[in-house]
């Protein structure tokens, strides 16, 4: 039984992963309709708190409350009292007095989505907190693979990259590991956990050795801006062992698809063919993404009882 | 009107698959949707532009017959929408739970068309309210009239019935449910009168994805 809140993969059971995918499933054809709204959150308030730069993610969020009606407000630090040295916990509280029914965090430190919930009335959707979690990334990622394959128990998941400092690695370790999946690393040694053991993944020194068999490779976006030079060599080099092309993938299985959370270094991560076609998967999860924050959405904001949320 | 499933539906429960009593055989179920397709045909002299839309869950297999038997009496095939009301309903704030959502699939335009939605229960008239609105967000139809197989009462919107299978006054302890009898491979249907207590998730469960 999960609270009110969605703050991390970690804490959802498998039915809780089970129950939003499928309304997800649902939400997708909204989307697909001329008129892409429904009434659901009518009057509704939602406040997305963004203390970090995102497009897809806001955006998505953004849409997605307003496909159900909602009133959607955005809040960014530049241009708040954030500047005038207010704190964190004491913005939170003021957007609470303005009763919102959601307010989605994002934060650069992990935790802060969690402290602010505790805070507030409002029910809290995490948006990524530091190198924790991005709960919505990795269920938008189940539900891209569960369209594709028909299921996720019984496939095998290959992440390469930066794993150490991805809250999107993090939660889609924990979420397929829910569902049955079996999860693989791959990066430089320095991008890798020591105790991979602990998130129950097995931990490849190779590309070739971690991709092969598998049914979906997931490639994580070099976050250059953070570690430049910190953890290998050169891009270049970063590219020729951990990039991804289709000659690599060919230790993949014939049916694999590739995904990545954006936005792609293209050359880098993935080859500028792959980024844009088949078997790569990346605009249908951005597809996904507005559909499973409106099931998310739908499943948490504008409750007049504090009973159950998801369960 | 929180705790009132404002329709009935396929109950997907063993255990109350054999509970309360059966109001609608398989065979009278078939023998009232046989002369509902007649009066369809003859209020809309034929069935040209006619568009059958179906509320899940128990709208679905009856909208399934509706559509051959009218194919028996026109020779022409309509197209079959399924129209889920979850997100139209009018109780989502005051229920504890948000109910699973269900299928929504609309194979052409219901712009211009006389849309028939059909129900397996009516009761409160607040599905057929919501299915209204829905279906307002997917176009223009030109007319829209209801098909219920159970016509139930207890109406709190001003919402009429072209088409009733057959009245059953209940109590408001009462349920109407659409199940399948029988072993699950054969299609045959029956609509019960079970209490309300012996009513399990409402909602269908947690049923597989794509179902």
């Amino acid at each position: 039984m999960i609270g009110r809140d969605l703050l991390s993969i970690e804490d959802l059971e498998r039915e809780e992963i089970q129950k939003i995918l499928e309304t997800a499933e649902k939400m997708c054809e909204i989307g697909r309709r001329d008129v892409k709204k429904v009434p659901t959150l009518r009057g509704r308030t939602i406040i997305n708190l963004f203390f970090e730069p995102s497009t897809r993610t806001l955006s998505s969020f953004e849409i997605a409350g307003k496909r159900l009606s909602a009133d959607v407000i955005n809040f960014s630090p530049e241009n708040s009292s954030l500047s005038k040295a207010e704190s964190i916990l004491d913005t939170a509280k003021t957007l609470d007095a303005m009763d919102p029914d959601a307010v989605i965090v994002r934060h650069a430190v992990a935790g802060v989505p969690k402290r602010i919930a505790d805070v507030l009335k409002a029910p809290v959707v995490n948006a990524g907190d530091g190198a924790h979690e991005h709960p919505t990334q990795a269920l938008l990622d189940m539900l891209t693979v569960y369209q594709e394959k028909g299921q996720l128990e019984g496939l095998t998941v290959a992440i390469i990259g930066d794993i150490t400092h991805s809250r999107v690695a993090r939660s889609n370790i924990h979420g397929f590991r829910k569902m049955g999946a079996e999860v693989r690393i791959a990066g430089p040694p320095t991008m890798l956990p020591p105790n991979p053991e602990v998130l129950g993944v097995k931990a490849c020194t190779t590309l070739r050795e971690a991709l092969d068999g598998v049914d979906v490779v997931m490639a994580l976006r070099i976050q250059n801006e953070r570690f430049r030079g910190a953890c290998f060599p050169s891009i270049r080099e970063y590219a020729a062992t951990f990039g991804l092309d289709r000659a690599k993938l060919r230790y993949a299985k014939d049916d694999a698809i590739v995904m990545h959370p954006g936005p792609v270094n293209r050359g880098v991560e993935l080859a500028h063919d792959l980024t844009d076609h088949r078997p790569s998967v990346i605009l249908d999860q951005v597809r996904n993404g507005v559909a499973l924050r409106m099931a998310v959405l739908y499943l948490i904001a504008g409750h007049q009882s504090e009973a159950g949320r998801f369960a | 009107m929180p705790d009132t499933p404002p329709t009935g539906e396929i109950d997907p429960t063993p255990a109350a698959a054999h509970s309360g009593r059966v109001v609608l055989d398989d065979e009278a179920i078939r023998r009232s949707l046989k002369r509902i397709a007649h009066e369809i045909v003859e209020r809309n002299q034929g069935c040209d532009g006619l568009y059958l839309v179906a509320i899940p869950n128990g709208g679905v297999p009856l909208g399934r017959i509706l559509v051959d038997d009218l194919e028996e009496i026109t020779g022409s095939r309509l197209p079959l929408g399924i129209l889920d009301t979850t997100l139209y309903r009018d109780d989502l704030a005051v229920r504890g739970e948000r109910p699973l959502m269900r299928e929504t699939v609309m194979p052409s335009s219901v712009d211009g068309q006389v849309v028939v939605l059909v129900e397996d229960v009516v009761s409160t008239g607040r599905t057929i309210r919501a299915a209204m609105d829905a279906l307002m967000d997917f176009g223009r139809p030109r007319a829209v009239q209801v098909v219920a197989l159970v016509d139930r009462g207890h109406r709190e919107l001003p919402i009429k019935i072209d088409y009733a299978g057959k009245n059953i006054p209940t109590s408001a302890e009462e349920k109407v449910v659409l199940r399948h009898s029988g072993s699950e491979t054969q299609a045959r249907l029956e609509m019960a009168v079970i209490k309300r207590s012996s009513e399990a998730a409402s909602d269908g469960g947690p049923g597989e994805l794509r179902t």
